[in-house]
């Protein structure tokens, strides 16, 4: 053993680490936002009438969370071009992790929309509510909270696959410290560093979800 | 809109309906004429189909066969006759429906807002107005799960009252309550009789049937077998299995 731990490298390209990370933040957040509206959407279309429309939300999931991550980001930003669309690698990456995530978050919030009590249902359209309406109004939210803890840990797991989105040189921590650490070959302490890095991004999401949490579902259950 | 009706008109009429759960016959040719301001209590046993009957006629259950005027309007599948129905006649179910993320006071405004349109505050003023009505006013800001099963039910009342119906449903609507609980419910319930308001109510309170009821109407097997004003109706049932019912319900009561 004759690697002796220099953590200066690391000292010097903080401020390059932390833009990196605000980088990693920004397309968490941004894939986990488009992530809940395709997952609402989504769950909205499955339960339409309309054949099509579910058929085509069933092939999206079934497609998605049976496929790697790395192939579908590498299916969006080398194969469509092919077809002519063409998108940069931070916006590929949102769109990969929106995509990605909003699957799992289909099925996640569909079984929270199933746990729903029928009577809830009918006694909106009783009072004259219609499906779309019962649908917002009065199923959602509930819905939304009865699987909240399970949505949440899978965006956790969305924010930390947004490193794999280095694959395709977009500008997020892990390609930063990529670039560190083939400039100055101190690997152990660069990986370190941002292994350390994401523990803090999680956590800061944890406590984001948790204030959500407090403030969004916070009416009492029995 | 018809002009107000000759008294004879029915506000509910429901002429021939039958209902099949696939192959299982819930409702077997059904007839009940309900006048405005009439008081029907449904009885019978359980699975008789006295949730199906109350259900069809706000098109939470479709039927095959038959007809169901309400209103003027004659149900056919069409949002725009399920809808026009469904504004005019409000709902009580057995496990109160409430729903849990929103306060009292947003539960009985809701329907107004979305549903008629009206505009939030008075909205509220409609909603205080009637949990005013069930006496429950001061419970406005708490959310249903702080509320007891009786307070709850007299909110699911006053949730349905707020749309101004014409006529009101109840599902055995103190079933699924303490039996010391039920009595308020039911005041409440009478209270909206002498008021005047129509009334289909799914019930065993034979009291409440005694007190309110213009017909009390026994079902069993998806038939209804008799009918007749209270006082005769407990007094002579006509039929064996009318007697065997009440004999039944008042061993428990
Ligand atoms: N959704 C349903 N699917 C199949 N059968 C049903 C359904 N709802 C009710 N039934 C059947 O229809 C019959 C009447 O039910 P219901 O109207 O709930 O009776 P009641 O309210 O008198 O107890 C029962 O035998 C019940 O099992
Ligand atoms: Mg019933």
């Amino acid at each position: 053993m004759d690697y002796k731990l220099d953590f200066s490298v690391v000292f010097d390209e903080m401020p390059d680490l932390l833009l990196g990370a605000l980088a990693t933040l920004g397309l968490a957040l941004a894939g986990m936002t488009l992530a809940l509206i395709i997952g609402i959407l989504g769950v909205a279309a499955r339960k339409s009438r309309f054949c099509v429309l579910r058929g085509l939300v069933i092939g999206f999931v079934e497609i998605v969370r049976n496929t790697p991550f790395l192939v579908q980001i590498f299916f969006i930003f080398f194969a469509l071009p092919m077809l002519g669309l063409r998108f940069n690698p931070t916006v590929t990456a949102i769109i990969a992790l929106a995509v990605n995530g909003g699957a799992y978050a289909i099925e996640i919030i569909r079984g929270g929309v199933d746990n729903i009590q029928k009577g809830q249902i009918e006694a909106g359209l009783a009072l004259g509510l219609h499906k779309a309406q019962v649908f917002r109004l009065i199923v959602l939210k509930p819905a939304l909270r009865s699987i909240y803890p399970s949505l949440t840990s899978q965006f956790i797991m969305l924010t930390l696959t947004s490193s794999v989105c280095t694959s395709i040189a977009a500008y997020e921590l892990t390609s930063v410290a990529q670039i560190i650490e083939s400039d100055t070959f101190r690997s152990f302490e660069v990986y370190f560093t941002i292994t350390i890095m994401y523990l803090i991004i999680s956590w800061m999401m944890m406590s984001m979800f948790a204030l959500i949490n407090r403030h969004y579902f916070s009416y009492p259950v029995r | 809109m018809p002009q107000t009706p000759n008294i004879d008109t029915p506000l509910i009429a429901m002429e021939g309906v039958e209902k099949w759960y696939g192959t299982f016959h819930a409702l077997k040719s059904i007839n009940l004429m309900v006048r405005k301001g009439e008081k029907i209590v449904l009885c019978g046993p359980s699975g008789s189909g006295k949730s199906t009957l109350i259900r069809c006629i706000n098109h939470l259950e479709p039927f095959e066969e038959g007809r169901i005027v309400v209103d003027g309007t004659a149900l056919d599948d069409s949002s725009r006759t399920i809808d026009a129905v469904r504004r005019e006649v409000g709902m009580v179910f057995q496990s109160f429906n409430l729903f849990p993320h929103m306060t009292v006071l947003e539960n009985c405004a809701l329907a107004p807002m979305r549903v008629r349109g009206t505009k939030k505050a008075e909205a509220e003023s409609i909603a205080r107005k009637y949990l005013e009505r069930v006496r429950i006013q001061d419970q406005a800001d708490k959310y249903p799960a702080q509320l007891s099963g009786g307070q709850q039910q007299r909110v699911a009342i006053a949730r349905a009252l707020c749309m101004e119906p014409k006529a009101m449903l109840f599902d055995e609507p103190t079933s699924a309550l303490d039996p010391e609980m039920v009595k308020e419910v039911l005041d409440t319930m009478i209270g909206l009789a002498r008021d005047g308001m129509t009334m289909i109510c799914v019930t065993h309170e034979m009291g409440f049937a005694r007190q309110v009821a213009d017909r009390v109407i026994f079902m069993a097997s998806g038939e209804i077998i008799e009918e007749g004003e209270p006082e005769v109706f407990f007094r002579n049932p006509a039929h064996a299995r009318t007697r065997a019912f009440l004999g039944e319900i008042l061993a428990h009561h």
